[in-house]
Order: structure tokens, then sequence, then C-alpha cells
């Protein structure tokens, strides 16, 4: 900004300040906002992924933090966009699309060729892949824990307390494959009338065996930590990082729910084509290789398994892996559409019971 | 007020003191209520105005458009009612331990010498110095399966399983009597200690036994700040968020607890304001009721 001749009056001052800081704006378009969920996650992210791709581009990159998609539509309702990319879960993301609060993203700018199908929805492209599994404490179990639906809720072949997820998601899918369900029919199932009845039945066939509703990842490492329960259900990132600081668990993948979070643009996002070029650069196959390096969720784009930049013993522990994935069923985003205020009403009446 | 009125008496008669004596008055009221503007200022912005704006949000559906649709959700799913039930039930059960726990306490504290008191007031107050997670944290680490009450109990041979002692009703139960208590005692020890001493001398002196005479006189005189302290308590209790979440377990869903659930699920804050509107119009409800039965008894705690 010029050093000003005279002495300006105060309103002027503040004009001149405002239509300053409004020219200065395009001189930092360079700069992006990126937005995670803070914590060891997001520091993976950072050091994997949003550093090095600002390098590549000759960006700078602004991160903060957020706690849930509740923020970002305050944001947008406001008109008040100041965040240019959100890391978000795929579920949260599709509903927030279908709402009207991100932007479509541009796959012709974006390269999912090669990525897992179904990881690139109109709204948001896959970053990492993270399994809904079952776990156990091996100083109860040792090794020979649970290894289906049926296994966790059969409370006679495998005494002890349960811990289960207080909300709906993931938590409809496990009861029908305990219930007889085949993985491919589980949401045919749950998409008739009277299929989340049968489902919130077979939990709560299993309540009284449930000590602890979880209702947050760092609680369900927590519990695992403390040995406070027997079997738990969680996500797989979260029991590995338990596991590192002597917690007694395992995990398999068997039926687990195959998930993901993604990237999205939120609606009105002041550098939208910049986001698009970013989004382009850190779905590329090596920067989701580095980024295992940091918590054990895999990559969504296919190809970061090829070429050893993941170490080959490693691979097999991430849940994208696709001898872990075929044992998985992928968590079908448009049911929860369509679907979850619906299933979450119920279930929270049979929490309440 | 009355310092002003005293002057008025005393000085000479003439309209023309008595004139200036009231725009004194007028200047001081107004240079008090200039004092007390900041305040006001800050209660109307962070209190009044976010409040108002969710109590409108209420009666809005997705679209914008007024609709009853948040209420009526709360009517047809059974789970809201149940949430309200256990947010009152969970209040009340609190607010009655820490009547029972704290009253004697006061009364201990009220009847030693004051520098005693003093001393044992800050081992009273010392909880509140640390954070409430942190406490709430405390507990659980003291009352979990492989916790310090359990592997203690189970090494001096006094139950062989591991009892479940938290992640239940109990376990919160614990956490917010120990997070409340503080709030109850102290306004009950301020109202015991300005009992006058005298009253009791002259029960006695009447020939009444100490147990009818605390009846009679102590405990009666000691109702506004067991009134105060306990309604503090107890609508403190309503909107208790991180003790229930993290000692519950998942089975105690109060309503901010479920106010945060649902800010998660539907797209829509005023799916959760209208939670917190109802919470709000039966606390208010209740405490209009409480005040009615105590006849008038000073609910706010604003003193007597």
């Amino acid at each position: 900004m010029p050093s000003q001749p005279t002495m300006p009056t105060r309103p002027a001052l503040a004009l001149v300040i405002g239509l300053g800081l409004l020219s200065a704006a395009p001189a930092w378009a360079q700069e992006l906002t990126v937005v995670s969920f803070g914590g060891s996650y997001q520091e993976g992210q950072s050091k994997a992924l949003f550093q090095p791709a600002a390098k590549a581009l000759g960006i700078k990159i602004k991160e903060e933090t957020y706690s849930s998609i509740a923020d970002l539509r305050l944001k947008v309702k406001a008109g008040a966009v100041t965040w240019d990319v959100v890391a978000s879960g795929s579920g949260s993301a599709a509903r927030a699309g279908a709402e009207g609060i991100l932007e479509k993203l541009d796959y012709k700018v974006i390269d999912t060729s090669s990525f897992l199908p179904g990881t690139a929805q109109d709204y948001c492209v896959g970053g990492d892949v993270f399994s809904t599994v079952m776990a156990w404490n091996t100083k109860t179990y040792g090794q020979n824990g649970p290894q289906s639906w049926a296994d966790f809720w059969d409370v006679k072949k495998f005494p002890g307390k349960r811990s289960y997820r207080k909300s709906v998601a993931g938590a409809l899918e496990p009861a029908l494959m305990a219930d007889g369900v085949p993985a491919d029919k589980v949401y045919e199932v749950l998409s008739q009338p009277g299929g989340i009845e049968r489902a919130i039945k077979k939990i709560r066939e299993l309540k009284p065996n449930i000590a602890v509703w979880w209702s947050s990842g760092a609680q369900h490492a927590q519990l695992m930590k403390d040995g406070e329960v027997d079997m738990i259900t969680g996500w797989n990132g979260r029991f590995d990082v338990a596991a590192k600081d002597g917690a007694k668990v395992a995990y398999t993948f068997n039926q687990g729910l195959l998930d993901y979070d993604c990237f999205a643009v939120p609606k009105g996002a002041p550098h939208k084509d910049l986001a698009m070029k970013f989004l382009a650069e850190i779905s590329k196959p090596q920067y989701q290789a580095e980024f295992t390096k940091y918590i054990t969720y895999g990559p969504t784009n296919k190809k970061a398994y090829d070429g050893g930049a993941i170490d080959a013993a490693y691979a097999k522990t991430l849940p994208s892996h696709p001898d872990n994935a075929r044992k998985q069923l992928p968590i079908d985003l448009d049911w929860y559409i369509k679907f979850e205020a619906q299933a979450s009403a119920a279930y929270q009446n049979m929490l309440t019971e | 007020m009355t310092a002003g009125s005293i002057h008025a008496a005393a000085g000479p008669a003439g309209d023309f003191h008595a004139a200036a004596l009231r725009r004194d008055h007028w200047r001081e009221r107004l240079g008090l209520a200039g004092l007390a503007a900041p305040a006001l200022l800050l209660v109307a912005v962070t209190m009044l105005l976010p409040v108002g704006w969710l109590f409108s949000l209420s009666f809005l559906d997705d679209g914008g458009a007024l609709s009853l649709a948040n209420y009526r959700r709360m009517l047809a799913e059974p789970s809201y009612t149940r949430t309200f039930v256990t947010t009152f039930e969970i209040s009340l059960a609190t607010t009655a331990i820490c009547i029972l726990l704290g009253y004697p306490l006061a009364y201990f504290l009220s009847q030693l010498p004051r520098r005693i008191a003093n001393l044992c007031m800050i081992a009273v107050l010392l909880p509140f110095w640390t954070s409430l997670l942190v406490r709430t944290y405390a507990w659980l680490v003291l009352l979990q399966r492989s916790g310090l009450v359990n592997s203690w109990g189970m090494k001096l041979g006094l139950w062989s399983e591991p009892l479940q002692l938290v992640h239940n009703t109990g376990g919160t139960l614990v956490g917010m009597v120990h997070i409340m208590l503080p709030f109850l005692v102290l306004p009950l020890y301020g109202t015991m200690r300005a009992i006058d001493r005298n009253l009791l001398r002259a029960a006695a002196s009447l020939g009444s036994t100490p147990a009818h005479g605390f009846r009679t006189v102590f405990f009666p005189l000691s109702l506004p700040g067991l009134t105060a302290g306990a309604s503090l308590v107890f609508v403190l209790c309503l909107g208790f968020y991180v003790t229930p979440a993290m000692l519950g377990g998942g089975k105690v869903t109060m309503v901010s607890n479920r106010i945060a659930n649902d800010i998660e699920l539907f797209f829509n804050w005023g799916a959760a304001s209208a939670l917190g509107v109802v919470l709000l119009v039966i606390t208010l409800v209740v405490l209009v009721l409480a005040a009615r039965l105590s006849r008038g008894a000073d609910l706010f705690g604003t003193g007597h």
C-alpha cells in the first residue's frame, strides 16, 4: 500500500485500508486454505500430502482444523467461505454434496482412472481407505478372536464384554451379517421395509453384553488400551496405533466395512480452480503411498501399491490391499443418503430403551 | 437511596435543595447504569441474541420455511421423551445426593471457628481449580475395570470379579456429584454462617432439646441457602455434557448429548435448537413450580 501524503481522516483511512485489503487479495491467490480433523491424522496429511503438493505446485498452504461438516454448513450458509479444500468422511461428504454445500469436482483435472471403484464421488475424491473391523482383547482370547460377526454375537463361544458404536453409521451392517445375511445382500435387505428393524432387533439381542457404546475413535482406542472391554468394533488404524502403544488388541479384516475419507471443495471456495489442481496433485499414487507411512489407512489410488513405494509386507496390513479388500463390504453411501436419518431415529430408540 | 432521603429530611426546607438532590440522585443512577452497561450489553450480545436466534431457527424446516417439523419429530420418536426423562432423573438424583452429602458438611463447617472453617473451605473449593475434563477422566481411571478401585478391591479380597462401576448411571452420578458439590456447599455455608447463634440459645433456654432446636430454628433459617444451592445444582446438571458422555458409556443420554448427536445427523440447526428450547421451557416451568412450592423461597440465590 503506498503511503499517504496527507493525514487522512479516520473514515477515509478505514476506506483506504479496506481497499488495500481488497486489492491485496489477488496477490494471495496462490494460497490455499486446507481444513482437516487435526491430531496425528492431519499431521500425517500435512507431511505426506499438503506440504509436498504445495511445493510441487509452487503455492502456499494454510492449514486449519474443524470438527464436522456442520462447521462448513454454517460458513456456506453465511456466505463466508474461506476454505478451499476440506477433508471429510465419505458419508458426510455425500450428504453435504446432496445438500448443495460442496462444489462438483472436475474429474477432467483430477485423474481417478486407477482409483478403487466408488472412491471418487461427484463431490468428494477419496484420500485414504479405512475399515470398520471387529477387534478383540488378546489377553482374553489370545490370537483366537472372533472371525465373523456371528462370532462377535456369540456370547457362549466368546464370553466377555462388548463395545459397539453409539451412532448408527456402520452399526447395522454387522448385525445383519451376524443374522445370516450374506455381505453382498446387506444393503438390499436394509433397503427393504423391515430391514432396519431386523438389524436393530439383532443388536437388541446383544445389548445386555454391550458394556460401552463408543462415540469416537479416540475412545475406542482408549477402551482397548485400558482393557475395559473384550471385544469391540472400530477403525483399524486406531487399533494399530493402540497396539503400538502396548495395548493388547488384535483385529481381523473379515467382514469389515470398507470406507474412505475424502477431500471436497466447499461451495463458493475462494480458489476453486486451484483447489481442483491441488486435489489432482494429492490424488497421485506417490502421495498416497507416502501417507500410509503415518497411519495404517490404505490408498484409494491402486497404483500406489505399484513400484514398491509401500513395503510389500506393510501393504498387506492396509485395508485397501486387494487381499484385505476382498474380505470386506464396501459402505454404500447411497443407502446412507436415503436412510440414515430414519435408521438413526430407530437406533436412538433402541439405545434409550 | 437512604442516604439521599436522610439528607433531604435534614436539609432546610427548600425546593432548590430537594431538586438538586433529586438531580444528583438521578445522575448517580445513570452513572451506575453506565457502569453496568458493558455487562448488560455483553449479556444481550452473547446470550439473548443467540438464544433468540436459536429459538427462531427451531421453527424452520430444512428449506427455511415455517414449520413445526422439529417439534413433531420429538413427539414421534420415543427416544426424545426418554432423553428428557433421563436428564431430569439424573439431575434430580445428583441434586438429592449433593444435599445428603452437602448439608451435613456445610453444617459442620459452619460450626467450626472461622479460621479452621476457611481452611476446610479451601479443600471444598480445590476441585474448582481443576478442569472438569481432568476430574472426569480421573474418575474413569479410578472406576474402570482395571482401575484402582477394582484392582485394590480384588487384592483385598472384597470382591473377586471386577465390578461395573463406570460406563453406567452410577458412574455418571459419582462424577456429577463430585463436580456439583461445591455449588451446593458454598451458598448453604454462607447462609448457615449468618444464622444468629443466639436464636438457638434462646430456643434452648425455653427448654428445647438440641435436635428440636435444630429442626424448628436452624433448619428453617438455612432453607434459603439450601434452595439456592439445590436449584443451582439442578439447573447446572440439566446442561451437563462431558460427564455423561465420558462416564455413562453411551447408556446415559442427556439432552446435551442428544443435541450434539442431532447436529451431526440432521444438516439443520433447527433440529438441535428445538431440543434446547424444550429444555429451557421445561426448566423454567420446573423452577417456577419449585418457587411456588417453597413459597417464594429465593430460587436464584440473590440473597435475602
